[in-house]
């Protein structure tokens, strides 16, 4: 029965995401309202993860499977794909190294600038 | 073959159970980044069907299946998320303006380019969830109108390359602070990245591992502004 409850919230939190993805006009996925209403009902311990510990970790492992029909789904796209397929794979490269260097760099700056603001303060 | 498959409920998802347990194998035989279990899948679905003469929606008449959990594992990323919330809320600052940084450099750059490259607009959505977690740039591209199985693709492609390249950028970038590496992965290259960043430390992991859920919701909210630029 233990499974059955886990796999009951989390299934009634994703019917929640669901209704509020039809009573919201915003493109925003239902499973995106889900995560939301599942951290608060961790924070406010309306759920404790003890509730959902087995199942939501089982989850989160097969996950990557879970992808795998739609990314299948190259089959019926790939005449869309093979004209820019060039394109799409610079655009892939350089936005990596760009998003990687700009997330860590900004984050570095900012420790750095808040340690050397302490220094001083101490200084 | 294509006949049978036809006619059985079960043959897209033994099939597609089947070639990640190749990928998996692969995997813990040979350290090689590029056998990433859903990528090595995903090659091997595609080239069964192929070979047999098998069509998509044939394969999907079972695989559908799978794709029903979607929604629920997604809605769990908010227990990593909450247990990990302590270490953000110690770095707040830091950590919240690097994401922001990234996932603005992540939309501009994919912006910049696609009208470089006159890609069309069903493309430029197509590619502008590419650097968040699977689980929720899946949906951003199906909201957006984007190609789903693409969006898919080219996102698991940037997590091989930041478990690949994840060291070398941040060598070449000096970015040597372990929280800055783990926001930095994190936030570029999703979970396929801060699998990589476990193993630079557990600082980097766990700050990654943060990143992931933090820049996606973030990408939600800005994709959809992106989204009427072009």
């Amino acid at each position: 029965m233990r499974y059955l409850k886990q796999f009951g919230i989390i299934l009634g939190i994703s019917f929640l995401g669901e209704i509020l993805y039809h009573l919201i006009p915003l493109p925003i996925p239902a499973s995106i309202y889900g995560i939301v209403l599942m951290f608060l009902a961790l924070m406010t311990k309306t759920v404790v993860i003890s509730d959902i510990q087995e199942t939501s970790r089982f989850l989160l492992d097969i996950m990557p499977i879970l992808f795998l029909p739609a990314a299948v789904g190259l089959l019926d796209s790939w005449p869309a794909l093979r004209p820019v397929l060039l394109p799409v794979a610079v655009i892939t490269v350089i936005s990596t190294v760009a998003v990687m260097a700009s997330a860590g760099l900004v984050t570095q700056g900012v420790i750095r600038r808040s340690k050397k603001g302490e220094e001083e303060d101490h200084g | 073959m294509a006949e049978f498959a036809s006619t059985s409920l079960f043959f897209g998802m033994a099939l597609s159970l089947a070639a990640y347990g190749v990928g998996v194998f692969l995997r813990s035989r040979w350290k090689f980044a590029l056998f990433n279990p859903l990528l090595v899948a995903i090659v091997l679905v595609v080239a069964f069907l192929v070979g047999f003469h098998i069509d998509y929606a044939t394969y999907m008449e079972g695989a559908r299946y799978i794709s029903y959990l979607l929604t629920p594992a997604t809605v769990c990323l908010a227990v990593p998320l909450y247990q990990q919330f302590s270490l953000l809320k110690k770095n707040a600052k830091a950590v919240l303006l690097g994401i922001a940084a990234g996932v603005m450099a992540s939309l501009t750059v994919i912006l910049a380019m696609s009208v470089l490259f006159h890609l069309d607009h069903t493309m430029y959505v197509t590619l502008l969830p590419k650097s968040i977690t699977t689980a929720i740039g899946i949906g951003v591209s199906g909201e957006l109108g984007g190609i789903q199985s693409l969006t898919v693709v080219v996102i698991i492609i940037t997590g091989v390359l930041g478990n690949i390249f994840a060291e070398l950028i941040c060598k070449v970038f000096r970015i040597t602070d372990p929280i800055a590496q783990g926001v930095g992965i994190g936030t570029s290259t999703h979970a396929v990245g801060t699998a990589r960043a476990m193993e630079m430390g557990e600082i980097q992991g766990a700050m990654s591992g943060l990143s992931i859920v933090v820049a996606g919701l973030m990408t939600v909210v800005l994709a959809n502004l992106f989204a009427g630029f072009y």
